[in-house]
Formats: structure tokens, C-alpha cells, sequence
């Protein structure tokens, strides 16, 4: 996908002063916490679990290169193909290989966001292939002019049922529908058609597990069982990192994934998948292929980002972030918003092209909070920070201020001097009212908010005042 | 028992009057409060901003102010999660320097947590009556643990009614720079934590940080509210709001 992270203050501002999205994300709000802490606070030791499934996912990435050699030979062993691409071009290009391989002219898909990094659709209708995305919300974009999702689970959480009655009514070319249960009837319609005369199905993987060889894949809406069933030919696209040892591992992580996501107990369906149609099977695809991308997942091993490979892709960090919550996730400009999106996105495509996602946090905390696999997002992103600053990727003006700063707040003398005259300029700038409207070099905080003016002395100097009386 | 006061460089700056509440606060609990005249900034502002040469420096600085006190003490969860807790990150290399910052995090307390577990405060000499509200800020809550404290002192007070407000653990959306930089983003934010205070029909907000504070403060006024007092929990529980 198209990066457009380097656009995100004009990207946000748009959204803050659209309405609609306001309304659509106020509406959503609340709905996704209170599930949350519901379903998490039924589990008897949320804590102990969430310890459980980090060490699962730690061990896996300690030894990813070997877990990933023996997914490959279990893999193949059952059947499959196992293919790797470093890069999202390579992912695409084998795909369309596969795709030409198998005289394949329309894929259904099931959700993917690597999907979306690779820019798939795009690649596939370039070589003359149809795409149909089939999960609800996806589909709803892809009818969209192909809008990119907002949200890693909900990618279509800032619409209104308003807003795809009316899609519906124009793309479709049928009566307008209001009604939720008449939407998914006139959407299921089109998909089913879709779903027979489909020769190729795409998934994604929650979890590639290495002692089996299969894929697992949560999902709410039961497409993902007809893109990998009925169709010829499946393909699984997968980042490296999905790869988990064993089955009981995944049972371990499955605990907490439906509940941080959705506050379900667990998803409508959960399948896992190993191998092609084998002799004496009823069902199931001809060839099963697994694409399995690195695109920069090398790049976080190993190092002070490795923790941020644990992610199970649950969006509860975005969910919970105040950011987030206000502007959505297009203003992030890449696949992935939110803090977790605002990690891997300066740490896929390039720190240089998404310098705001790491600063546009307030480092609250809540998204490490209920992260599943605790991670440290809040640190990871100042990290972000530090590496903006030492490779010199700030404005002149903020490192000049910061330079400026620091070496006054290191020699108290002079910070006195400094703010004792700040004190008293801005006690006489704020008046009366003891308030202050605009401010010089800031007009961030002052364009919306009032500044409280100090009182005039600093409590420095009124403490010594009033100890040598 | 000797108690270092770290003022924080924002009510050394903004709001002095708070300064001398908590000073109020300790000498009332029997402490003998010292008030290190070199003392600036704990650095946070450069670390979140990734300038973590400029926050070592003024961490070690810090040290050398506040490591001879029996206890440190600050009315602040925000600088106080700066020196209990990123301290020790920045010189998770340096093992002495590292003890060091480890003894000092462990006799550093944020105001509430000082008066409601280690002096144990029993009485407090405040006469504030009225109906507040309680916004536990990200610092305090988030990394130190502290929502009980300020809830336990304030029900010391009788005329104090806490009604708790929607979304009271919610991020006010100051976040240091980010208030500067990201202005908008930071106003729509705090436009909601105002509208929760408004909604419980309290009096004054009360809570534990500055930043938090003046944004609140700021968001208000700008909106026409001129009513809601936005209180530092040191003024109330001094008997000086």
C-alpha cells in the first residue's frame, strides 16, 4: 500500500473537522472498551495468561529461523507448498505466479492486512485476475473504490449503516436498505455467487503452528470457510513472525486474542487448516500454497523492536488510545494505525517517511495496558523518538529548543534567571484574568485552549522569601 | 524525618501556591521539609522527545540534589514515573549509577502515596467543602499505581463529596509537547474530559498533575466555563482551595 504517513497532521486534521467520522468513531467508542474489560475480566487470572502468552510468543521469536524451517518441512510433508518472499513486490509476484499457474481468472479473499501492505487486489488486477474481498466490512470498501481499511478488525468502523445503505443502493442497483439483516442478505447474495465461480481463495494466518503445519484463522463471518474450501486452489499469506511452536501454544494465545478484540470468548469461527485435499477427503482445496513474507520483520529480530513481533493483532491498543479514538485510522497513511501501527509503520516502510506516528501519542499508557502480549508500546515509541533526534530527522527549531532548554535546565543560575522572567512576563501577559489567549511559538496549545498565566514569582522564590524572614 | 520537595519546573513556574500547599501538607505530618534551591526539571520533556543525553545529564543532576534525603517527595505522578521508573532505564548500563537511581526510586513518592502510605496521615486540617470530581492522570495511575491514595485522603475531609465522573482514568490528552505539536488532536481530547467533569456536576475537578492542570484549565475557560474549579489535590487537602 501506498504510504501517506508523512501527510498525518493534515490527514488528521481532516478527520477532526469531518462530522460524520466524529459521530461514527463517538458511536463505536465505548462499545469496544466496555466489551473488552468484560470478557477479560471474566478470565480468573487475566495476568497470569498474559504471561503465558508472551513467553509462547517469545519463544517463538527467539528461534523464528527454526521454527520456520520446521513449519516448512511439516508443512510440506502434509502436502503444501512453502514459498518466501522478502519483500511485498516478491509476495505479489508470487502470487500472480500461483494465480497464472493454476489458470486462476477470480480469487476470493478472507481479511488480510499483509494483504493490504502487499497491495494484493492492486497486483492481482493487474495481471487480469478478479479479487473479491469477502469479509463484510472489506467487501464494503473494496465496492468503495477500493477505500483502505481503518481498523485492523473493523476495518470499516467509521461508516454508518446510513452510509452502505446508500453504497449498496448505488453499486448494487437495488432498492435502498436500512435494515442491518437486509444488508448482509443483499451482500451475501453477491458473495455467493463469488464464492462458486471463485478458483483461488486467500487468506491471511493468525498463527502458522510449526509442529503441524497448518494455519489457524479466527474469523466472525464464516467466508474464510468458502474462500479455503471451495475454491481449487488456497493460498496463505503470512509475515514471518505468525509462526508458533506447537497447537497448545496457540490455545494458550487463542485465550486471549477473541477477548482483547472483539470481548468475545471466542470467535464465531476458529479453523485450523493443515494440508490439500487428501486422498479420501471430502472436501478442501486441490493445492495449498503458503506465501510466507519477511518485508522488514527481519529488521525488528534481535533488536530493541523485537517485542513489537509479539503482536497478535487484536487492535486493542488502537481501541484504547485517545489518539486513535479521535481521528481513526486513515490519518495514520499506512495499513496499520494506532500505536501498534505507529511502531511498524516508521519500522517497515522507512523512520524518514513517518516521522509523526511515533510524536502523535501522549504516552498515556492504556495501550500497553491491554495489550495481550504486553507490549511495551508507549517505550517502543519514545525509542521511535530517540532515533528521530539521533539521526538528526527533527525541524532545526525543536532540536535548537530542546539544545536550548537543556543547557539552561543543567546550570540552575541561569534557569532561575530564565524563569523567574518567564514568570513575570507571562503573569503580565495574562492580565486580569490571569489567563492567557495566544501565545507566541504556541499556537498548538492557544488556538483551542487557554493558557493559565503564572502568578508572577516563582514558588523558588517566594520559598526563599519566605525562609529568610 | 528529612524530606526532600521536588516542586516540578511547572509549579515552580505557573503555580507557586501549590508549592507551599505541599510544603503545608509535610510540616503538618512531621516532616522537616528541604526545598533544594538548584533543582530545575526531572528531564522528562527531553527524554519523551528523545533527546536522552539532555535527561541523563539532568537525572544525575537530580541525584546529586535529592539522594541525601530520607524521603523525596513531589506533587507530580508524571515527573514522579520520570525518577521511579525511567531513571533507572537510562542507566540500566552504569551498575553503580544504577543502584544508585534504584535507592533513590524507592524513597521517591508522588504527594498521595507519601501521605496515605508512608506518613499515614490521620487527620487533615482542611476545611474544603464541596462537590469534586477526581481525574486520575496517566503518570500516577499508569505507572505508580496511584487511584486509592487521593480518594482516601479526600474522604478525610467531610465536607468533601467525590462524585466520580465518566471516563475518570481517560488520558486528558496534554502528553507534554504533544499538547504543542499536535494541537488539535490535544484539544479534541481534552474537550471530552471536560465534558465528563461538566457531566458529574461537581464543583472542581480535582487531580494530581500539572500538565494535566493547565490543560484542563485552559480547555475550560476557552469553552465559556468559568464555574468549575480546577483544583490540585495538595490545595484541597491543605485547606487552601
Amino acid at each position: 500500500m501506498h504510504v501517506q504517513s508523512m501527510h498525518f497532521k493534515s490527514r488528521a486534521a481532516m478527520k477532526l473537522a469531518d462530522a460524520r467520522l466524529q459521530k461514527n468513531l463517538e458511536n463505536v467508542r465505548d462499545k469496544f472498551t466496555r466489551k473488552r474489560a468484560i470478557a477479560i475480566a471474566e478470565l480468573d487470572d487475566f495476568e497470569a495468561i498474559r504471561n503465558a502468552a508472551v513467553e509462547r510468543r517469545d519463544r517463538a521469536l527467539e528461534n523464528l529461523d527454526a521454527w520456520i524451517e520446521q513449519f516448512e518441512r511439516t508443512a510440506t510433508a502434509r502436502g503444501a507448498t512453502v514459498l518466501f518472499a522478502q519483500s511485498h513486490e516478491e509476495a505479489a509476484s508470487l502470487i500472480v505466479e500461483i494465480a497464472r499457474k493454476h489458470g486462476v481468472r477470480k480469487v476470493t479473499k478472507s481479511k488480510s492486512m499483509v494483504s493490504e501492505e502487499v497491495g494484493l487486489n492492486q497486483a492481482l488486477a493487474a495481471a487480469g485476475v478478479q479479487s473479491v474481498e469477502t469479509d463484510l466490512g472489506e467487501y464494503i470498501l473494496q465496492i468503495n473504490d477500493n477505500e483502505p481499511p481503518s481498523h485492523i478488525i473493523a476495518p470499516v468502523m467509521h461508516k454508518d449503516r446510513e452510509e452502505i445503505s446508500d453504497l449498496f443502493a448505488r453499486v448494487h442497483d437495488t432498492p435502498r436498505k436500512t435494515e442491518i439483516k437486509q444488508l448482509t442478505r443483499e451482500a451475501r447474495d453477491v458473495l455467493r455467487q463469488h464464492f462458486l465461480s471463485s478458483d483461488m481463495g486467500v487468506t491471511g494466518a493468525n498463527f502458522l503452528i510449526a509442529e503441524t503445519g497448518s494455519v489457524a484463522l479466527v474469523t466472525n463471518e464464516g467466508n474464510e470457510g468458502m474462500c479455503t474450501i471451495l475454491p481449487r486452489v488456497h493460498v496463505v499469506l503470512a509475515g514471518i513472525e505468525k509462526v508458533l511452536p506447537t497447537l497448545e501454544d496457540v490455545a494458550t494465545v487463542m485465550r486471549l486474542l477473541p477477548r482483547s478484540a472483539t470481548g468475545q470468548a471466542i470467535s464465531n469461527y476458529f479453523s485450523v487448516l493443515t494440508g490439500p485435499r487428501a486422498a479420501g477427503d471430502l472436501d478442501g482445496p486441490e493445492h495449498l500454497y503458503f506465501v510466507l513474507m519477511d518485508a522488514g520483520r527481519t529488521g525488528l529480530l534481535g533488536g530493541e523492536f523485537q517485542d513489537m513481533l509479539r503482536c497478535i493483532r487484536c487492535g486493542a491498543c488502537m481501541n484504547h488510545c485517545p489518539v486513535y479514538q479521535r481521528i481513526g485510522g486513515h490519518a495514520y497513511g499506512w495499513v496499520y494505525p494506532g500505536p501498534m501501527g505507529s511502531v511498524l509503520t516508521p519500522s517497515y516502510v522507512g523512520i524518514e517517511n513517518a516521522l509523526d506516528l511515533p510524536q502523535a501519542a501522549t504516552l498515556c499508557g492504556q495501550c500497553e495496558v491491554v495489550c495481550p502480549v504486553k507490549i511495551p508500546l508507549p517505550e517502543l515509541l519514545r525509542k521511535l523518538r530517540e532515533k528521530q533526534f539521533e539521526r538528526g530527522l527533527r525541524p532545526w527549531y525543536e532540536r535548537a529548543g530542546f539544545m536550548a532548554w537543556g543547557f539552561v535546565a543543567r546550570n540552575p543560575g541561569l534557569y532561575r534567571v530564565a524563569v523567574r522572567v518567564a514568570a513575570r512576563v507571562l503573569s503580565w501577559m495574562g492580565g486580569e484574568k490571569r489567563r492567557l489567549r495566544s501565545l507566541p511559538f504556541a499556537s498548538g496549545w492557544t488556538d483551542q485552549r487557554d493558557f493559565p498565566a503564572p502568578s508572577g514569582k516563582t514558588f523558588l522564590d517566594l520559598y526563599r522569601e519566605r525562609s529568610s524572614r | 524525618m528529612k524530606v526532600g520537595l521536588f516542586a516540578t519546573c511547572l509549579v515552580d513556574l505557573v503555580r507557586p501556591e501549590i508549592g507551599f500547599s505541599v510544603v503545608k501538607l509535610l510540616e503538618r505530618a512531621g516532616c522537616s521539609v528541604h526545598v533544594p534551591s538548584t533543582q530545575t526539571c526531572c528531564g522528562q520533556p527531553g527524554y519523551n522527545s528523545g533527546d536522552a543525553a539532555t535527561a541523563r545529564s539532568l537525572a544525575i543532576k537530580f541525584l546529586k540534589e535529592f539522594e541525601r534525603f530520607d524521603y523525596v517527595v513531589l506533587p507530580s505522578g508524571s515527573c514522579g514515573a520520570m525518577i521511579k521508573g525511567d531513571y533507572l532505564n537510562l542507566f540500566a548500563d552504569d551498575p553503580d549509577l544504577k543502584s544508585r537511581f534504584d535507592a533513590l526510586a524507592a524513597k521517591t513518592y508522588e504527594l498521595t502515596d507519601f501521605l496515605a502510605n508512608v506518613v499515614r496521615i490521620e487527620t487533615l486540617e482542611s476545611n474544603f467543602a464541596g462537590s469534586v470530581t477526581y481525574h486520575d492522570s496517566c503518570g500516577g495511575l499508569r505507572y505508580l499505581g496511584i487511584k486509592s491514595q487521593p480518594r482516601a485522603l479526600l474522604a478525610k475531609l467531610p465536607g468533601v463529596r467525590l462524585t466520580e465522573m465518566n471516563q475518570c482514568e481517560q488520558c486528558c490528552g496534554f502528553g507534554g509537547t504533544f499538547a504543542l505539536k499536535y494541537g488539535d488532536i490535544s484539544s479534541a481530547i481534552v474537550d471530552d474530559k471536560c465534558k465528563n467533569i461538566r457531566a458529574s456536576g461537581a464543583d472542581a475537578v480535582v487531580l494530581g498533575d500539572l500538565g494535566c492542570m493547565l490543560n484542563i484549565e485552559g480547555r475550560l475557560r476557552r469553552i465559556g466555563d468559568e464555574k468549575t474549579r480546577v483544583l490540585h489535590i495538595a490545595q484541597v487537602l491543605a485547606g487552601d482551595a
